[in-house]
């Protein structure tokens, strides 16, 4: 079998004048194969983007409370106004049961919202520096609510709190994920690279580690941060604990893929080159490494974005009025009120969305950077 | 054994298999598919041997694995026929038509044709016994009980020549060398009792010795049983030792076909000619081109070498102190001389070799190198530092062309490297000699920019080439530089190797497990032995005259290109 390997690669660049393609062109090429994996990467750029632009995305400020709008079921929009695309939503009026007393919201076809483009509404501050009012969709008539995906037991837009919350949830994702690549990278380089005593050492280590019971030892970091901590400096403990436990995992990728190229032919060579130590890990390892810690990476931040939901829905993670999806799906823990209002467990869709989308990124990433693998 | 079969009887032998305009093809996307095998056509007779011969990527491994309809997806069987007769009188079965893990498929695999392939070490499942492993077709064909199948497997290990067959059979493959696990894969083959035996490259992995063992075993069961044996091979000595027809295939295409007295001695292709002579290039009986010593100065002085690899250490089993690998080596490289260094798998070699260049540091002994100064200098007491500038005189070529060059640096940067790195030269006048260095290993100057994956196996070895003589080494030592290429590129590198010596004064330590290279290319050759140098002389002296047994049966062993002289079938 591997005889006819040489004729295809040899096969289809015979057209060409000369194949230049680099090492990144090809793994550009294999990654763009793997159909799921671009739409992955489609839908976690798209996530980021919204994350990072949340004020102006989000059609209201999350905060805004109203009494009278509470558990206001989501609207649908109507795209065709008399034949002409001028999109809108039926206002909903609230209606009590006289015999129970039941709220109830009906829709009235007479009262029409029409939705615009870039329209003014609440004021915020874009990453608290840039002041700014207008929003990229939004009612016309700044005055009436609109609630796509419904409101919470305070009548705050679901929709609003869910791109808030993004923000939370993936940056703690990305910045979980750094402190362990840090970590892992480090730990896991020097266990590979050196090997001998000091790999056992880093190996016991990282097996303690792993064999810690994961939720319990989080419940009892995170339960043990003092309530009065701002927002921001629980976020950022929450980050480190988790990333604390997830470096382990990233350690073992980096020491396995440095022991597997320590022992290729060419990293010898290089040795007999005259290259210095430094040179052949960072010159002549680590470009070889890059692609598989991207892919290990990318499938590692499903991971810490899973755990802070878990830690926020337990609520010992983020808290009020910090927004993250683990924190919003917290409203969910009551069966009642989510007989009552089902769209409160949205925050959980676009929890698995970002998670499938990142996990068919990372196969493919990994696949693109292990071609002969399978 | 039989005498030197003639093709005389041919009519007579029933024909079992016939291929008609087989096609096999690959698709690669886009609507474009790889024909890896384009129209092939022969006949398998009963009791004769067709030898398919041909470079890597030629088609002969995917026709074989066609016939058992076990080619891995995506590829498939696009056209052709491939009539099965199983007797005559019974109608006849179109493999090609069948299902692949139909049943009728499943019946005729494994019971009527069936297949030993290349690697004795991953071929045979290493958690099951090899009984175990011998019986399962006669299970899965329902031909035995189990009981009566461990009986089978005991009768075929004595069949195939493995001592106590009634302990071999409940041992597992690790405890089997690769020789008997090779003989376990045939007797596994063997077991149904099938018409048609294919083997693809059965003796590839295995030493020469051994292979000559194997290919006596091979024939001598083929006598017996009347099988009918599709040798797959790119080995022209192989062919010569073995076959009664040559199937001679290049880009998936048969190329020639005939009796193999024809195929050797009236070639009429141009491409079995270009393949019959770069084996007889490389044969005992051609002229070497070995250079011409007149320096008697030596070069490396190599006194007492022991290298012991370090103990496994282990929790909870006692210690073993391993043999050592190479064990007190002597001999002197004088300059502008080839030294060959032959011997089987594990006997020392490649240790030896990177003891010379300290990638392994030797335990005890000395390795005197002799530098421009006159004065000595002992490799094995170096330190770090002096060693990078012992580095850039005693420069390697390794074996495998694909793994020894950086897959994500350019041709370029993998040549200016060394230069590079050792200050010597920088900017316009790396690429400057560069260019030089490609041009003398005889690559296209653009071939800089391109990336080790945009080459073939020989212009990788090039590449390599180029790169070891980036610093205008003083010695090279080519660990195993021409095995991983096909026979035509073999003679190609070590020409190529030769006129750089002419040019340069340089010396070689070749290793290699192939007499016929260290021949043509050595003036003297050591033929070692568990880690002990047993014989050194002369290359002509060893090749004609050995005294020691160990090179004698060595020698024996070498399968002579020419059918008339069949030297591996008549000895004892």
């Amino acid at each position: 079998m591997s005889s006819t390997t040489a004729d295809i690669e040899n096969g289809p660049a015979e057209p060409l004048p000369i194949a230049t393609a680099s090492e990144a062109r090809l793994f550009w090429i294999r990654f763009c194969r793997h159909r799921l994996a671009v739409v992955g990467l489609a839908v976690t750029l798209l996530l980021y983007l919204i994350a990072i632009f949340a004020e102006p995305i989000a059609p209201f400020d999350p905060n805004h409370s109203s009494a009278r709008l509470v558990y206001h079921p989501p609207q649908a929009i109507h795209w065709l106004d008399n034949g002409s695309l001028r999109p809108y939503v039926l206002a909903f009026r609230l209606q009590r049961d006289p015999v129970t007393l039941a709220a109830t919201y009906v829709p009235d076809p007479h009262r029409k919202v029409y939705l615009g483009l870039w329209v003014k509404g609440d004021r915020y501050d874009l990453w608290g520096l840039f002041p700014g009012d207008h929003h990229l969709f939004g009612p016309v008539d700044a005055r009436q609510p609109v609630f796509l995906f419904g409101a919470d037991r305070l009548g705050r837009d679901m929709l609003s709190r869910i791109v808030y919350g993004a923000r939370a949830s993936l940056s703690i994702g990305i910045v979980g994920v750094t402190c362990s690549l840090l970590l892992g990278i480090v730990f896991g380089g020097i266990s590979g690279y050196f090997g001998g005593r000091i790999d056992w050492a880093v190996q016991r280590v990282i097996e303690f580690i792993i064999s810690l019971p994961t939720i319990p030892i989080w419940l009892a970091l995170a339960a043990a941060l003092p309530k009065r901590w701002s927002p921001l400096t629980t976020y950022f403990c929450i980050t480190l604990i988790i990333s604390l436990i997830g470096w382990t995992e990233l350690a073992r990728v980096v020491r396995g893929r440095f022991l597997a190229i320590r022992s290729e032919t060419y990293v010898t060579a290089a040795w007999l080159d005259g290259c210095s130590q430094p040179r052949i890990i960072f010159r002549h390892m680590l470009p070889s490494l890059t692609s598989h810690i991207i892919a290990s990476v990318t499938l590692a931040i499903p991971l810490m974005i899973l755990a802070e939901t878990a830690l926020s829905f337990l609520g010992i993670g983020l808290q009020p009025p910090a927004i993250s999806w683990g924190a919003l799906l917290k409203e969910a823990q009551d069966v009642n009120s989510l007989a009552e209002a089902p769209w409160l467990l949205l925050p959980g869709v676009a929890v698995a969305i970002t998670v499938l989308a990142l996990n068919f990124l990372g196969d493919g990433l990994r696949d693109a950077a292990d071609p002969h693998a399978h | 054994m039989r005498p030197t079969r003639m093709p005389t009887d041919s009519d007579a032998a029933a024909p079992l298999l016939e291929l008609h305009e087989l096609r096999t093809v690959f698709p690669l996307g886009q609507g474009r598919v790889l024909k890896a095998v384009d129209g092939v056509s022969f006949t398998l007779l009963a009791g004769r041997t067709l030898c398919i011969v041909g470079e890597s990527g030629s088609g002969k491994s995917i026709t074989a694995r066609s016939i058992m309809q076990i080619v891995g997806p995506p590829g498939r069987i696009a056209g052709g026929e491939i009539i099965y007769r199983p007797y005559p009188g019974r109608a006849p079965i179109d493999i090609a038509r069948l299902h692949p893990r139909g049943t009728v498929m499943r019946a005729i695999r494994g019971r009527d044709i069936a297949m030993i392939f290349q690697e004795p070490m991953t071929s045979l499942s290493p958690i099951h016994r090899i009984g175990w492993q011998i019986g399962e077709p006669l299970l899965a064909h329902r031909l035995a009980d189990r009981k009566a199948a461990h009986q089978q497997a005991i009768e075929l290990l004595r069949q195939v020549e493995i001592p106590n067959p009634e302990t071999a059979v409940d041992r597992y493959p690790f405890e089997f060398s690769g020789g008997m696990r090779q003989r376990a894969m045939i007797a596994m083959a063997l077991a149904c009792g099938p018409k048609i035996l294919i083997a693809d490259e059965p003796t590839t992995a295995l030493d020469v010795t051994t292979q000559a063992e194997v290919l006596r075993l091979l024939t001598r069961l083929q006598h017996e049983d009347g099988l009918a044996l599709l040798f797959i091979t790119h080995d022209m000595g192989v062919v010569a030792q073995i076959a009664d027809d040559v199937l001679v295939m290049h880009q998936g295409q048969i190329v020639e076909h005939g009796p193999v007295e024809r195929i050797f001695h009236d070639p009429q292709h141009p491409y079995t000619q270009r393949l019959l002579d770069a084996s007889k290039k490389l044969g005992m009986a051609a002229p070497p081109a070995r250079p011409v010593v007149i320096a008697q100065q030596p070069l490396l002085q190599v006194r007492g070498v022991t290298l012991t690899y370090p103990v496994q250490t282990s929790l909870f089993r006692r210690p073993q102190v391993p043999p050592p690998a190479v064990r007190d080596v002597s001999f002197d490289l004088y300059e502008g001389e080839n030294l060959g260094i032959v011997g089987e798998s594990g006997s020392g070699k490649t240790s030896l070799g990177n003891c010379l260049i300290r990638i392994l540091q030797p335990g005890t002994g000395q390795i005197l190198y002799r530098r421009h100064d006159g004065t000595d200098m002992d490799l094995v007491a170096l330190d770090r530092q002096a060693l990078r500038q012992v580095h850039r005189e005693i420069r390697m070529v390794f074996q495998d062309p694909f793994a020894s060059l950086n897959p994500r640096m350019t041709v370029a940067r993998v040549i200016g490297e060394p230069l590079l790195v050792n200050g010597v030269l920088s900017g316009p006048a790396l690429s400057q000699r560069v260019a030089e260095l490609l041009a003398q290993v005889g690559l296209p100057r653009d071939a800089g920019q391109r990336y080790p994956h945009a080459f073939s196996g020989g212009q990788r070895q090039r590449i390599v080439i180029a790169r070891a003589l980036a610093l205008n080494p003083r010695l090279i030592i080519a660990d195993e530089a021409t095995s991983a290429l096909d026979v035509t590129l073999r003679g190609q590198i070590l020409d190529l190797l030769l006129e750089l010596q002419r040019s340069r004064g340089l010396s070689f330590v070749l290793i290699s497990h192939d007499l016929g290279v260290i021949r043509y290319f050595c003036n003297r050759i050591a033929v070692m032995y568990r880690g002990e140098i047993v014989e050194i002389g002369g290359a002509d002296e060893i090749c004609f005259n050995p005294r020691q047994p160990y090179t004698q049966a060595l020698l024996a062993a070498v399968p002579e290109a020419d059918p008339r002289r069949r030297n591996l079938l008549h000895a004892a």
